[in-house]
């Protein structure tokens, strides 16, 4: 280095590089490059007499125009246009043992998930012929793995939190197993739909956001966790089903019949191992990659829009009522629960700082009308309610309706006041994210509470 | 003098392969020489070298390492491969052969009307 090298040459230096940063087809190992060359060229020229400010410029100059230099790494490195994912990538010697690091776990974590679920077969307990059993116990084999994963990633490991969250599940397992269960009753069902709730939204909850639980910005991240968990899941799921009729049908061509194998170990085992797998990439690449469900929601929103309008204006033209079944109840609640994903996850990647626009009108028409149908349905269910009777399914559903209401109908109104420039966006985070454990709360008090209140059915 | 862009890119390869079969280098000195060997002719936009050598690379005709020079910077070195050796012989016969091409009509030429004149860009066939 020389000594003459002034302090603003260095400044000028490190503008230029991070503008070459800045071009996703250069990495930082060519801008290395590029630098080490400007700063022998820039010494040559100083060599000969030029100012260091001189040297710079000339340096600069004959490198080339930025874009056009950015366009010839982009048309040798074109793969570098598309973001790579599981590959460490040309930026390996900066991340790169700690990334491999954490791959190496997030493996060997999905293994151990897999053999904890055929675990019970060892006491005689089968996939497929004992499923009551893995219903009620699913998450223990996989989200103590998990909360494991996000305690040595966030160096929660032998700390007072994690002790709490270990109690969570003791507790949780007590509750799933001691209750005497009529088999194939309502409340056993009912256990098992909500004991993942309960424990994703308390349990995985607190281990991903490490202390931040209090904070809305924590809770909002853990929320963007869950719905790009989703969509990978739900990815190597269609994967992994591909592989699956694929292996089917060249071992059936040798006449070998796999499928009980499927079936007792590579569904449990896959599907166990593909969350940990699931959640190491999202938490991979999450800067990497422009995250997938805002994308969806996007695009979603105004569709969803346009057939709940459909909907409540045909409802009125033909003046048809809602017909009431038994699952009506359930399909409402999955359109407020689909609804509430949809704003959730288009709050989540909006700059809660710029104001109000022609989506946000979008919003609101789409909470409004989901509302509106939403209370038509309650409104016929009420009228008919005694009739039916109070069952625990029936009683599940309808909660999980009111509570997905309030939160809707508050947002409707945040929203409205939001466009009235009555309030800022934030307010609208602040009331998602601090609703979040109500979900919590309600699941649990369905495990805890609802078994007994109903003789076990 | 400026030289077609067509002409640098194709004579870019066996430029870069033929100086890294002199003795390893890095970019910087490899531009230098580029100017000496042209006489300055050649003027290569500086950044431009880079993806060549990338492209090289990928194509396994040069391989490169990470050194810390003398001035204390990291600086990356090139050095020609075995197959970028058979590649400049490949590249040097084709263009010995365009150069002999082109000799032999500059020749002929040069035996009508006097050269240099801007009539004998002219009468240049397109597409050599």
């Amino acid at each position: 280095m020389k000594p003459d090298h002034s302090a603003d040459l260095e400044a000028q230096i490190a503008e230029w590089r991070s503008f070459l940063l800045r071009r996703r087809a250069i990495h930082s190992v060519d801008v290395a490059e590029l630098e080490d060359h400007l700063r022998e060229q820039i010494d040559v020229l100083a060599e000969a007499g030029l100012d260091p400010d001189e040297a710079f410029l000339v340096a600069v100059k004959r490198m080339g125009a930025l874009d056009a230099l950015s366009a010839e790494f982009a048309r040798e490195h074109s793969e570098r246009l598309w973001k790579q994912l599981v590959a460490a990538g040309a930026d390996a010697t900066e991340d790169g043992p700690g990334a491999r690091k954490e791959g190496f776990v997030a493996v060997a974590l999905a293994v151990l998930a897999a053999l904890l679920i055929k675990l019970p077969s060892l006491f005689g307990l089968d996939f497929m012929s004992d499923g009551a059993f893995y219903a009620r116990n699913l998450s223990f084999f996989v989200l103590p793995v998990l909360t494991g994963y996000f305690a040595w990633k966030r160096g929660m490991l032998g700390s007072t939190a994690l002790r709490w969250l270990g109690v969570a599940f003791v507790g949780a397992a007590v509750f799933a197993n001691v209750y005497p269960f009529e088999p194939g009753g309502s409340t056993e069902a009912l256990t098992a739909l909500h004991l993942p709730i309960a424990l994703w939204v308390a349990v995985i909850g607190a281990a991903y956001v490490g202390g931040r639980w209090r904070e809305s910005a924590g809770r909002m991240d853990f929320i963007r966790f869950s719905g790009e968990l989703f969509i990978y899941y739900v990815l190597i799921a269609l994967g992994g089903g591909v592989l699956m009729v694929f292996s089917a049908l060249i071992f059936q061509a040798i006449g070998v019949d796999i499928e009980p194998l499927f079936e007792s170990w590579v569904l449990p085992c896959g599907a166990a191992g593909a969350v940990i797998i699931a959640s190491w990439l999202v938490e991979a690449k999450k800067s990497v990659i422009e995250n997938m469900a805002p994308v969806l929601t996007r695009l979603f929103t105004p569709l969803f829009a346009i057939m709940l309008l459909a909907f409540l204006g045909t409802m009125l033209w033909t003046g048809a009522g809602i017909n009431i079944e038994r699952e009506v109840l359930i399909a409402f609640d999955l359109l407020l629960v689909l609804v509430l994903a949809l704003v959730l996850y288009t709050i989540s990647a909006r700059d809660p700082q710029s104001g109000p626009g022609a989506f946000d009108v979008v919003q609101v028409v789409l909470i409004a009308s989901a509302l509106a149908a939403d209370a038509v349905a309650l409104q016929a269910i009420g009228a008919r309610i005694s009739e039916f009777g109070f069952t625990p399914n029936r009683v599940a559903a309808l909660g999980m309706n009111l509570i997905l209401l309030v939160n809707l109908a508050w947002s409707a109104v945040l929203y409205v006041r939001f466009l009235g420039a009555r309030s800022t966006f934030s307010a609208i985070e602040r009331w998602q994210t601090g609703y979040v454990p109500v979900y919590a709360l309600w699941a649990a008090l369905v495990v805890i509470a609802f078994p007994p209140l109903f003789g076990f059915a | 003098m400026e030289i077609n862009k067509d002409l640098v890119a194709a004579s870019s390869t066996p430029i870069v392969l033929a100086i890294l079969a002199e003795g390893d280098s890095y970019g910087y000195a490899i531009l230098q020489r580029v100017r000496e060997l042209s006489g300055g002719d050649l003027e290569w936009t500086d950044g431009m070298l880079y993806p060549v050598l990338h492209r090289l690379s990928r194509l396994g005709l040069v391989e490169s390492r990470w050194e810390v020079a003398e001035s204390g910077r990291r600086r990356k070195y090139y050095r020609i491969t075995p197959d970028g050796r058979a590649h400049l012989g490949e590249q040097q016969r084709q263009w010995q052969a365009v150069d002999a091409t082109l000799r032999g009509i500059w020749h002929t030429l040069a035996d009508v009307p006097p050269i240099g004149r801007p009539a004998l860009s002219a009468t240049i066939p397109q597409g050599v």
